[in-house]
């Protein structure tokens, strides 16, 4: 399994209010959802994203409310995987439930940049970056969490 | 090796003699959580998957509090989606307007959670019922759809971080001030994955009004939950209101920490934590002349009744600021009536204040106090986000209900000393 994209690049602590911001939190619509993916911290992110892109950040990611509705608007919008050096643990555990790719790596999130083409191999975790000719090692994806992942989240794979 | 009291807990619930941190385990719940925007999504997920019915229908509960009193036509199909989900399954604990609260004030004051209980809640503020000695954790719709079906959730076992609490806080200073020190100490990511453990000869200066509060912003730390030891305190607060068994699970004296941190009370002062992060905190050596145009007393932190009356306190014989809006929002109907009875209400009223009916609104900029572009609000809420309360260049900062009180009536961020002399 691998996903091959281009580069949203974010800093440390970024919540879920700023990923999808609670004024929009009364629908549960994906596609509405996804409207507004990252609007108070990157108005131009919606009009940017292309099916396929990475979103890469520093430390923390996803801290705060518990809103599933943060790694749908993400994964809705088509990105396939985001990276930091750490994540929230609720968005950690909601992202693998719905079915969006994660991957903690330090050197990733740090040597990364904005715009960079990256390749990720999900059962080795190993990070390509395209774009700086650099290699980043990530961590592996367990075999559950890949089944959990390619049958699109934790309810399907419990079926 | 001894054991943690979530350690224990997750133990006991997972069928376990003993827990190791980093271990998954399985366990069973008794109790799952939702609310108006966290529900919808897990009830779209129960349907999806084709269960028939919840594990048991006096364990789920679902609380109109984040949008409700409806805000606008979607709330409304969302609040309307989780009545006819609860009344389809014959759920007992509905909360709906009328007889709903802010949730993580509403359940404790209810009994519906109790001492050594292992209770999850689609809402990340459910790490508030540590405050009774339970293991309480935040999780997504998905967590919560698979807990209100099968009455289960998985769990990787937490290390945990000790705060041991001594001393007794000085008059103006309160458990709010403790949570903002302790989080500006260890930082937004200082606890996570991991338990805040709270114990020591301190913990008997604590109310149960002070641990609730505390505990609710263990999450602001990144941790997976916070716990206090079940003392005298507690049972008194539960008698009369879980009229069930429960157990008491005391740390061993042999339980290993990540780290022990020493809590003084006495050295606590009024803090205040600035835009855009909770870790940002400051006492008032550090705190400049700050306008405000809004003041928020309310919230899942610190809209219960001992909150209520600290703000009248301060406000009591005194106006709000010309150029402040104060809003106080009781968490709960009963903290709603009992304001009223003790005479709170008509002090806030005197005073300028509006007085809502309970919900969350501003808190996370739903409705109820939004900000415009440049505008400030202290409030005893427990975030300060980016666009957290409004437009995505306000701010919001984070204080005690005396400071909130303190301030709304100087018009600037101010300390209790400021206006009480």
């Amino acid at each position: 399994m691998k996903a091959k994209g281009r580069v949203h690049k974010y800093g440390d602590n970024v919540d879920t209010d700023v990923i999808i911001p609670a004024r929009y939190l009364n629908t549960a619509d994906h596609k509405e959802l996804a409207a507004h993916c990252m609007e108070d911290i990157d108005a131009d992110f919606v009009k940017n994203v292309k099916e396929g892109d990475m979103i890469v950040a520093r430390a923390n990611f996803g801290c705060g409310s518990s809103r599933e509705h943060a790694p749908i608007a993400i994964k809705a919008s088509g990105v396939s995987c985001v990276i930091a050096s750490t994540f929230a643990r609720i968005f950690y555990r909601n992202s693998i439930n719905i079915g969006l790719p994660i991957i903690e790596c330090d050197e990733a999130s740090e040597k990364i940049d904005n715009g960079d083409e990256i390749e990720i191999d999900f059962e080795s975790g190993v990070i390509t970056n395209l774009t700086k000719n650099e290699s980043y090692q990530g961590q592996a994806f367990p075999e559950f969490l890949i089944d959990i992942i390619n049958k699109g989240g934790l309810l399907n794979s419990l079926k | 090796m001894g054991m943690t009291m979530t350690q224990k807990i997750l133990a006991a619930h997972a069928g376990l003699d003993e827990v190791r941190p980093g271990q998954l385990i399985m366990a069973d719940l008794d109790f799952v959580l939702g609310n108006d925007i966290t529900s919808p999504v897990a009830i779209n997920e129960f349907n999806k998957a084709g269960f028939d019915s919840v594990f048991d229908k006096d364990k789920v509960t679902m609380v109109m509090d984040h949008f409700a009193p409806n805000k606008d036509i979607k709330a409304a199909a969302q609040c309307k989606q989780c009545r006819e989900f609860c009344g389809e399954h014959s759920i007992t604990h509905f909360y709906d307007v009328g007889s709903m609260g802010i949730e993580h004030a509403l359940l404790p004051e209810k009994g519906l959670v109790a001492p050594g209980e292992c209770i999850i809640g689609a809402d990340s503020h459910t790490c508030t019922y540590g405050a009774l000695g339970a293991f309480s954790t935040g999780v997504g719709s998905t967590d919560m759809c698979a807990g209100m079906a099968k009455g289960k959730a998985w769990f990787k076992v937490p290390s945990a971080i000790r705060f041991n609490i001594i001393g007794q806080l000085p008059k103006y200073s309160s458990a709010k001030d403790v949570i903002l020190h302790i989080i500006g100490k260890i930082g937004v990511d200082g606890a996570l994955y991991r338990s805040m453990e709270f114990s020591g000869s301190g913990l008997k200066n604590l109310t149960m009004e002070d641990r609730l509060c505390m505990a609710n912003m263990a999450i602001e730390a990144g941790a997976k939950n916070g716990i206090f030891a079940v003392d005298e305190v507690t049972l008194e607060y539960v008698k009369g209101r879980a009229d069930r068994e429960f157990k008491i699970y005391e740390a061993d004296a042999d339980a290993e920490y990540d780290e022990v941190y020493d809590i003084d009370l006495s050295q606590i002062k009024p803090t205040v934590s600035f835009p855009h992060l909770p870790e940002n905190a400051k006492t008032f050596d550090e705190i400049g002349d700050i306008r405000i145009d809004q003041s928020v007393i309310g919230s899942c932190t610190n809209g219960r009744i001992e909150d209520l009356r600290a703000a009248a306190e301060i406000l009591k014989g005194r106006k709000v600021s010309d150029h402040v809006r104060c809003i106080v929002i009781p968490a709960t109907q009963a903290v709603y009536l009992q304001a009223m009875e003790e005479g709170l209400l008509k002090i806030f009223i005197e005073a300028g204040c509006a007085v809502s009916t309970p919900t969350c609104g501003p808190c996370l900029g739903g409705y109820m106090g939004i900000l415009a572009k440049g505008e400030r609000s202290i409030a005893t809420t427990n975030r300060n986000f980016v666009g957290r309360m409004g437009h995505p260049e306000s701010e919001v900062y984070l204080a005690s209900p005396y400071v909130a009180a303190a301030s709304a009536v100087t018009g600037k961020i101010s300390q209790p000393s400021e206006v009480i002399g």
